[in-house]
Parts: structure tokens; C-alpha cells; sequence
């Protein structure tokens, strides 16, 4: 009983580290012990965890534990910084399915007698959202990596299958309910129900759109961890897994709104799968890496408006180094990033930070555009839909309505791309036509490697 | 009570969850998401009592168990580690390289 007590006052203890470590996260600054005190929180939750009645065998949790901390540390120091929305769609997956092994270990209990209706309630909606997380994070992986396609799969009477399959899993559900037992066949097909339903449920995403989805996953992952703990009645699981879904779910919307989209349109739209809105007709104007060069070297405000396409290229250092250059050639240099630049909430703030770009040159969305006019010129490096003007005034675009970054009224523009192919969402952007507009045509990392260059000579 | 007792956690965690997550800068929003998925590792703590259930009690159960264990010990260690590898490479212009 003692033990319990104390085991109880440590997850408060542990709650409370969370959540201070959290508050430490407000500002870069500090957001290194935040992670810090997070972790020590941790480590407190699981030696209390590890104190609780009924575990009678450590073998196991020790054989998981080093198998999982194995895995953990190698993937955790292996990754590219290119590739962390990929590392973090597949740890949302690992959280989700956890949660689901956890209700499914409940339905087992060791005096072998079934367990309350209310658990048994509780361990549905555990395994339900959990392996809804564990598939479409996976989904959402395949989609990230492009090992699947990553536009967005309708096809007709989906919205249908789908109805069909939550009216199914609701039945089961309920059966499951009235005896939950793990040998039942209801419990088979709420497994197999709610594992569907997450691959249902992302297939129709975009790629344009994953990171709303991240963000979402995310907070699934910890909703799932919060039914585990109304499931084994751990109060720990439940403050946790609520703080890691507010968190989720905040992003989502912040992701929704930087794009003017409901998440119900986002979720269920099929965006990106269909092209429409005004063509657009005009000759674009190439430059060469020399005219570049020479007016960059006259520039005194220059922008840098990175996009999915720098991390794609690996561009981050060169950028940085352009950036240097033109800070001692007595330029001031900022990077504008928009919310859902790149395929993942901060995607290039981290990679700008992997760079060693100081965070006080990232600025938002909302801090440059008043100031757009003065910047003389802004460098638009692999991003499309977030610096197109149809947002702003081709009312028939499907992107209208969503803020841009307003690089077409700086001075001068210089769009960095492959070739004239148009952005994930499939729109055409009317920027690349515009009078003040430069495109400088190639592989985005060997096109500022020339500047620099340039400069150099 | 027990149900009530824990939905009033659940509710304020919630709140207080809305509260400091919009404090976070959007330049912090990709650590946040995976300082995020550490903190859902908690689920270790649960499925510590599947896995520790005995293989005499239940073989199923602690195998289920000793599988969440892996899972969720991926997700605090892989999480926490990787988090702190983002924190460190945002730097200011005055502790900077220069």
C-alpha cells in the first residue's frame, strides 16, 4: 500500500515536469531543458510504473525495454534532419500501437475472470484510435518517403465504404461491450475495423496536406494513450496523453488555418487529386546565375522563402552561406517561412536551424508580408503554392482564400525550380509569369552554390 | 467516482494542454510534435502491467505486453533523444558560431 502511495505521489511529480517542460518550450532559449525536464519526468513515471501491483514477471519488460531503447536511440541518431517527418509519422505509429497493445493486454486479466462493461468500453476506444494512429501513420510514411504514391487516392462511393465501416465497427463495438472477451469474434473485428479505417482515413490526403495530418496523428496518439489509461485506471496516462492531444490538435488547427481549410475539407476533399482554376498564359523570364549574381550583389534587403523543394535538394547550407555573404556585403537577410512549408509543422525552421541560421532571422508569415515592399530581393527556393497570387485573387483557384507569403510585391523575385511543373496542389502560379519575376532554372542546391561562387571570384 | 475522479483530470490536463501549446513559437513546432510523441510514450507505464503479468497468468497478455513495452520504450527514447538533437542545433546570433 505504501509503495502505491508514493508510486502515485511520483506521477504527480512527473505531471508536473511535463508540464514545466512544456512552458520551457515557449522560447528557443530555454527549450533545450525543457526536453530535459520532460525526460527526467519520464524516467520518474516509469520507475513508479515499474513499482506498481500485479507484475510479477520483470523478464519481459526488460527484454522490451532494451529491444525499444535499441531501436529508439539508433533511429533517433541516425536520422537526416530531411527526414524528420518521417521519423515522426512512424513514432505517432509506434505511440499509437502501443496503446493499442495495452487495451488488448487489459481484455486478458490475470484471475482470468471478463472485465466491465466500462473497461471493456474504454479498451474499444483504446484500440480503436490506436490502430487508427498505428495504420495511417504508416500510411502517412509510405506517403512522406514516396514509397507510395503521395497524391491524394478517391475513388468513387467512398465517403459511403467508409460510413459503412464505422456503422460496422459501432456494431461490433457493441457486442464486444456486452462480452468482452479477446476470443470473441467481435473483438477481431473491432481490430480489423479500426485498423482499416486508418488506412481509409489518410489515403485521401494529399501530399500538400501531410502536414495537417502529422499534427493530427499526433494528437491521436495521445488521445490513444489517454483511453489506455481510463482503460487500467493510471492517472499518469491520462494527463499525459491529453497534454500530447491539446498539443496535436492546436497544431492541426494552426496547420488548417494557414491554409483557409476546415479540417473536415482537408480530411475528406481529396485535394490535390483534381486540377482546376484559370490556366495561365505568359512568357517566363530565365536568368543565369550571373545576372543573379549581379543583382543580388546590388541588393540591400534580400528574402529567403524556403519550400518542400530545399530540403528535397539539401540546400540549407548553401542557402545559409548565400545568406552570410550578403549580411557582409551589407545586406540585411531574413527567411520567411509559412506554417505549412514543407511537410510537417517548424519542417524549415529545423532544417534552417541544421544550417546554423540563427532564429532570429526566421521570420513568419505575418511579420514580412507588411514589410514585403522593402525587401529588393526575395529568392523563392523550392516552394510554390505558398508564394502563389492566385490565393489572393483568382477567386476560381482551388488554394484561394489561403495566406501567402506576398513575394510578388518585393522588387525583384527569384524563383528557384526544376522545371515550369506546377506544386503538389496541382495549381498553376501565376508568379512565375509576372514582370518582376526571374527564373533561375536547375537543381535549387547547384544554382546557389553558383552565386556563391560569384561572389567568391 | 473512480470514472468521475479521472474525467476531472482529464478535463483540466486538456485545458492546461490548450494554455501552454499556444505559447510554443512556430519555429519550435517540429520539436514540439516529437517532444510530443516522447511524452505519449508514457503508455510504457501501462503496458508495463501486461507485460509483468507472469507467463503462468496469461501468455497472451504478456506477450502483448512485452510488444507495447518495445513500442512505447521506442518512442520515449527515440523521441527524447531526437527532440534534443533539433534543440541544440537552434542557436542565437549572440551564442553563435561567429
Amino acid at each position: 500500500m505504501d509503495i502505491q502511495l508514493i508510486a502515485n505521489f511520483s506521477y504527480i511529480l512527473s505531471a508536473g515536469l511535463f508540464i514545466y517542460g512544456l512552458k520551457l518550450l515557449g522560447s528557443p532559449a530555454t527549450a533545450r531543458r525543457g526536453n530535459m525536464f520532460s525526460a527526467i519526468g519520464m524516467l520518474i513515471a516509469v520507475v513508479a510504473g515499474l513499482t506498481a501491483t500485479g507484475i510479477v514477471d520483470f523478464k519481459l519488460i526488460i527484454l522490451g525495454m532494451v529491444v525499444g531503447a535499441l531501436i529508439g536511440a539508433t533511429a533517433a541518431r541516425m536520422v537526416a534532419m530531411t527526414g524528420m517527418p518521417e521519423l515522426v509519422a512512424l513514432f505517432n505509429g509506434s505511440g499509437g500501437a502501443a496503446s493499442l497493445l495495452v487495451g488488448w493486454g487489459t481484455l486478458y486479466s490475470a484471475s482470468g475472470e471478463p472485465v466491465s462493461t466500462f473497461t471493456a468500453f474504454t479498451v474499444i476506444l483504446a484500440i480503436l484510435i490506436g490502430g487508427m494512429t498505428f495504420t495511417g501513420s504508416l500510411v502517412a510514411y509510405g506517403k512522406l518517403s514516396e514509397k507510395i504514391s503521395s497524391a491524394a487516392l478517391v475513388f468513387a462511393g467512398q465517403r459511403f465504404f467508409n460510413g459503412l465501416l464505422l456503422l460496422a465497427l459501432l456494431a461490433s463495438g457493441v457486442m464486444l461491450c456486452l462480452d468482452p472477451s479477446p476470443n470473441s469474434i467481435w473483438f477481431w473485428a473491432v481490430l480489423g475495423l479500426s485498423l482499416l479505417i486508418g488506412i481509409m482515413a489518410v489515403i485521401p490526403i494529399g501530399g500538400a496536406d501531410m502536414p495537417v495530418v502529422i499534427s493530427l496523428l499526433n494528437s491521436y496518439s495521445g488521445i490513444a494513450a489517454c483511453a489506455a489509461g481510463f482503460a487500467i485506471n493510471n492517472n499518469i496516462l491520462i494527463v499525459a496523453g491529453s497534454l500530447v492531444g491539446a498539443s496535436g490538435i492546436i497544431l492541426t488547427n494552426i496547420m488548417c488555418k494557414a491554409m483557409n481549410r476546415s479540417l473536415a475539407n482537408v480530411l475528406f476533399s481529396g485535394f490535390g487529386s483534381v486540377k482546376q482554376g484559370k490556366a495561365i498564359e505568359g512568357e517566363v523570364k530565365p536568368i543565369s546565375v550571373e545576372d543573379a549574381y549581379y543583382i543580388l550583389e546590388a541588393a540591400s534587403n534580400v528574402c529567403f522563402v524556403p519550400g518542400y523543394g530545399m530540403a528535397v535538394a539539401q540546400a540549407q547550407h548553401v542557402v545559409k552561406e548565400l545568406g552570410e555573404i550578403l549580411q557582409k556585403n551589407g545586406a540585411e537577410v531574413s527567411y520567411a517561412i509559412h506554417p505549412v512549408a514543407g511537410r510537417m509543422p517548424g519542417h524549415m525552421n529545423v532544417l534552417l536551424a541544421e544550417a546554423d541560421v540563427p532564429y532570429e532571422q526566421l521570420v513568419e508569415m505575418d511579420e514580412i508580408n507588411p514589410r514585403i515592399e522593402n525587401v529588393d530581393v526575395a529568392i523563392v527556393i523550392g516552394a510554390n503554392d505558398v508564394v502563389n497570387p492566385s490565393a489572393r485573387e483568382d477567386s476560381n483557384s482551388p488554394i484561394y482564400g489561403m495566406p501567402i507569403i506576398n513575394v510578388d510585391q518585393a522588387q525583384t523575385v527569384f524563383v528557384l525550380k526544376r522545371s515550369m511543373a506546377s506544386g503538389f496542389s496541382g495549381v498553376d502560379n501565376p508568379l512565375f509569369f509576372n514582370e518582376n519575376t526571374r527564373m533561375l532554372f536547375g537543381d535549387a542546391k547547384e544554382s546557389i552554390s553558383g552565386v556563391v561562387s560569384e561572389f567568391g571570384s | 467516482m473512480e470514472v468521475v475522479f479521472l474525467t476531472f483530470i482529464l478535463v483540466l490536463s486538456v485545458f492546461l494542454g490548450f494554455e501552454l501549446i499556444s505559447k510554443v513559437p512556430a519555429t519550435l513546432h517540429t520539436p514540439l510534435m516529437s517532444g510530443a510523441n516522447a511524452i505519449s510514450g508514457i503508455t510504457l507505464a501501462g503496458a508495463f502491467l501486461s507485460a509483468g503479468i507472469g507467463l503462468e497468468n496469461s501468455q497472451m497478455a504478456a506477450y502483448l505486453g512485452t510488444v507495447a513495452v518495445a513500442l512505447a520504450t521506442i518512442n520515449v527514447v527515440g523521441g527524447y533523444l531526437v527532440t534534443d538533437r533539433m534543440l541544440a542545433m537552434f542557436k542565437s546570433k549572440k551564442g553563435g558560431t561567429k
